[in-house]
């Protein structure tokens, strides 16, 4: 039997019925609507599905539903719109980071996970904080430029 | 009729006007297209080409492409000829359209074509009066051939084709949906496809008893071999295809080869051989200094990072399909083939997926969908599990090519014999006859797998690129065809060239070090193409061309060039590289002719893109097996590059805006590739010939 959960999701509180071991990942795209988390492997492996939990980066294809209840959970969708992005997604645009771009939501929350706790990383930190995701366009030159440039839009500072 | 047969095949088989485009009446322009966005732009570069010949702006012009209830049959997007081929039909199409309603506006306005200037898709006249596309369409019909009686622009007075207009579709897929596999309809439900545990293997029994009672589940469709899934909910779908390979027996198939050396793996296999190329003739008795080397890659997957997903959904008899395939109305006539319906009921109509480099499972899992969608009589989207993406989706062919050159006394190659041995690089749905379809292969009664068919030069498959550029007079190309698979295959970015790049480049490398020559030098010295020679010369200049080790550190540099197809885009990459526990690229550098230049930013993003999948392919992949079948089932065996491991990248661009527009999206491979084995002999001393250039390959050639 589904039991009932509230999840705490890009600032708004949503009541969800689903398996409590059921991955965080399908909640959010098909209960919830929030279609920018993607499926890549389902073991925790590429980081297409990156969201935050709190302000840490975890790949939601691998954390039950049951694990997130208690967590402020943020995705791609709360950080902009095609016509309002934020400033990582304004970077990303700006810089044309992407080829195919279905892994670059994963790497924009992974890399929102690390500015959030560091304001002015440096290019070994933005490295590790990818370490996780995977691209496989061959895009990373590009993705590593635009984060380095949302940075600097942001003076290094938040 | 000439003419006719210098247009491109696009425009050939689709010349009506109509197909192409649609004044519409909302102030904008609709274009149609057969070629279909894969991740490299091509979408956006087709809308340049057609607002720049319309004279409209960016935003008056949307485009739809790869919908076979409207776009043009353009065979597949594939082979670097979207720009070449779908771009120029484009651009010739867009450009009568504008002539014709030129014309339309000459008359209304009561003055000649000559003294109209047309901006925004406007009509104007300098003494006074305009008119626009919207208020003639009416007036001019568009449901007439193609006549070629009007000459695109000429490129000087091009405003958009020439710049980096930023890619229509990147904002979207950044903030939310916007992929197949985000679609949803109305009362949709989840599929998953149990595959067979190996290739050949078949169904003995399956308990859909246990699987009907599981919670959420709405369908088990079982048919021969095929078994699919279809539940309420997606957790619901993967938990009844986990119970499904539990409570499932297989028939063994036949087995493996003997995992181990690329080389040793194929030469078991039977093949049939033929001499594909030869030029010059053979001269006995002269004095040549011989060489002969061999070099191999393994089988590589596409690896997509989104898996293969469709979402079909059959109504009244007809059949919708939403699909990231890269051929439509292929896949739409080989659907309608495998269900037995009439073509007329399927429809395919392309969402973009992520990036598949090749024939992946896209089309294979269109099918999955039709399939279950028809057997519960409700929307269904089909994703494929991680391992169904590395193991189910054709992977690129392995490869063994042997080369033989002879040098004179003045260093001068005048032999060369390349000799190789390969499967098919193509096997694509629509591809010569039969079915290229999972499902079909799988379901009772089954389609027979069709045999495999290469694709022959001078495009060519595994023989793509095996005739070196270089003026060498006496020449052939002997292929030694695998019709056997035992790995499923398919075409992979490049097909053979990748191979065949890195074995001449390689080689070439080998030779002009033993001929105590500079390998730039040597390249050039063989060279008459001014833009082949252009190329090499840019990317040595840029990168600070230097042979030998660099440093005291395990540093080198090393150059591998090729024109793609030996007729597409001319592409040098010089890499440095440093060589510790593994190869760490620092650098690539990489000049490229691709003709006229539609967006500059977005070849650049294909060059950067092609480098470091290569490197990729380079440094770390090839499919894995034991007898019973592939064991690359994740990415943790199947290992790709990652962030710590990339270089820094320049792309020396060199525009030709006199000269038709060159494919490029394939053409940093193979050059790629034999810059890294040619720069970790400059380093090392060491020539590794067998790729993937792996830690533990280095450390058994240092011994």
């Amino acid at each position: 039997m589904p039991d009932q959960f509230t999840l705490h999701v890009n600032g708004a509180q949503h009541q969800v019925s689903a398996d409590s071991n059921t991955p965080l990942l399908y909640v959010l795209r098909n209960d919830l609507k929030l279609k920018g988390t993607r499926f890549g492997c389902g073991a925790g492996h590429c980081g297409a599905c990156t969201v935050l939990l709190d302000n840490k980066a975890v790949q939601s294809c691998d954390t039950p539903l049951w694990s997130a209840v208690s967590h402020q959970i943020s995705t791609i969708e709360s950080l902009g719109t095609p016509l309002q992005p934020g400033r990582l997604q304004k970077a990303f645009i700006e810089l044309q980071a992407a080829q195919c771009g279905y892994c670059i939501n994963g790497i924009i929350m992974a890399a929102e996970a690390l500015l959030r706790t560091k304001s002015d990383p440096s290019e070994a930190d933005i490295v590790k904080a990818l370490e996780r995701n995977l691209c496989r366009c061959g895009t990373h030159v590009r993705i590593l430029k635009a984060i380095k440039k949302a940075v600097a839009d942001q003076g290094g500072k938040q | 009729m000439s003419a006719q047969k210098m247009l491109p095949q696009s425009l050939q088989t689709n010349p009506k006007l109509s197909t192409w485009i649609k004044i519409r009446d909302d102030s904008t322009i609709e274009v149609f297209s057969g070629k279909v966005e894969l991740g490299q732009g091509i979408v956006t570069a087709i809308a340049q080409i057609a607002a720049e010949e319309l004279s409209v702006g960016s935003d008056q012009l949307s485009i739809t492409a790869g919908d076979t209830r409207v776009s043009p049959d353009e065979w597949y997007t594939a082979g670097s000829q979207s720009i070449e081929v779908g771009g120029t039909a484009m651009r010739l199409v867009c450009a009568e359209v504008r002539c014709l309603f030129l014309s339309a506006a000459a008359s209304r306005l009561g003055v000649e074509v000559d003294q109209i200037t047309v901006e925004r898709g406007t009509f104007s006249c300098p003494k006074g009066g305009s008119t626009n596309y919207w208020e003639m369409r009416d007036q001019v019909n568009l449901a007439r051939s193609y006549s070629g009686n009007f000459p695109p622009k000429p490129h000087r007075s091009n405003d958009l084709v020439g710049h980096s207009s930023p890619r229509r579709d990147i904002a979207a897929k950044i903030s939310g949906a916007a992929f197949v596999q985000d679609m949803e309809l109305p009362d949709m439900l989840f599929g998953r496809i149990l595959r067979p545990p190996a290739l050949g293997a078949t169904l003995e029994s399956i308990d859909i008893d246990s699987l009907r009672a599981l919670p959420g589940v709405v369908d088990v469709m079982v048919s021969g071999s095929f078994v699919g899934i279809a539940a309420a909910r997606e957790e619901q779908a993967i938990q009844g295809l986990e119970l499904a390979r539990k409570k499932s027996k297989w028939r063994a198939a036949a087995p493996m080869p003997n995992p181990g050396e690329t080389a040793d793996v194929l030469r078991s296999m039977k093949s049939i051989s033929s001499v594909t190329y030869t030029k010059g003739e053979e001269q006995a008795g002269t004095n040549l200094q011989r060489f002969t080397a061999s070099y191999s890659r393994p089988y590589l997957a596409h690896a997509s990072i989104g898996t293969s997903t469709a979402l079909a959904m059959f109504e009244g008899e007809r059949l919708t399909i939403w699909s990231h395939t890269q051929g439509p109305h292929h896949l739409r006539a080989q659907i309608a083939k495998a269900m037995q319906m009439d073509l007329e009921t399927v429809e395919v109509v392309h969402r973009d997926g992520a990036g598949c480099y090749g024939h992946n499972g896209a089309d294979d899992v269109a099918l999955d969908a039709a399939l279950l969608s028809r057997n519960c009589k409700r929307p269904v989207l089909v994703t494929w599990t991680r391992e169904d993406e590395l193991i189910w989706s054709p992977s690129g062919s392995a490869m063994l090519v042997q080369l033989n050159a002879g040098l004179d006394s003045d260093n001068k190659l005048v032999e060369w014999s390349h000799e190789l041995w390969s499967h098919t690089h193509i096997k694509r749905p629509g591809w010569a006859e039969g079915i290229n379809l999972l499902a079909a292969w799988h379901m009772d009664p089954p389609c027979p797998i069709p045999p495999a068919k290469d694709m022959p030069l001078p495009a060519g498959g595994g023989d793509r690129n095996a005739i070196p550029l270089y003026d060498i007079p006496r020449q052939q190309v002997i292929y030694n065809f695998i019709p056997e698979m035992p790995v499923r295959v398919s075409a992979l970015r490049t097909l053979g060239a990748h191979a065949n790049v890195f074995a001449i480049e390689s080689f070439l490398d080998e030779i002009a070090t033993q001929a105590g020559i500079d390998p730039v030098d040597f390249r050039l010295q063989h060279l008459s193409d001014p833009r082949a020679k252009a190329v090499i010369e840019a990317a040595a200049h840029a990168a600070g061309w230097r042979v030998g080790p660099l440093g005291n550190e395990a540093r080198g540099m090393g150059m591998g060039f090729s024109r793609y197809k030996n007729q597409s885009a001319y592409c040098a990459v010089v890499v440095e590289i440093e060589v510790g526990q593994s190869i760490q690229v620092l650098r690539a550098v990489a000049a490229v002719d691709a003709g006229q230049i539609v967006n500059p930013d977005g070849l650049r993003n294909q060059i950067e893109g092609g480098i470091l999948q290569a490197i990729s392919w380079t440094l770390k992949e090839g499919m894995r097996w034991d007898i019973e079948g592939l064991t690359s089932r994740s990415w943790e065996e199947y290992p790709i590059l990652r962030f710590d491991e990339v270089p820094e990248i320049e792309v020396v661009l060199i525009n030709q805006p006199d000269m038709p527009g060159l494919g490029a999206g394939e053409c940093a491979a193979g050059p790629t590739s034999a810059a890294l084995g040619n720069a970790l002999f400059q380093a090392l001393g060491v020539r590794m010939r067998d790729l993937p250039l792996t830690p533990e390959r280095i450390a058994k050639a240092l011994m």
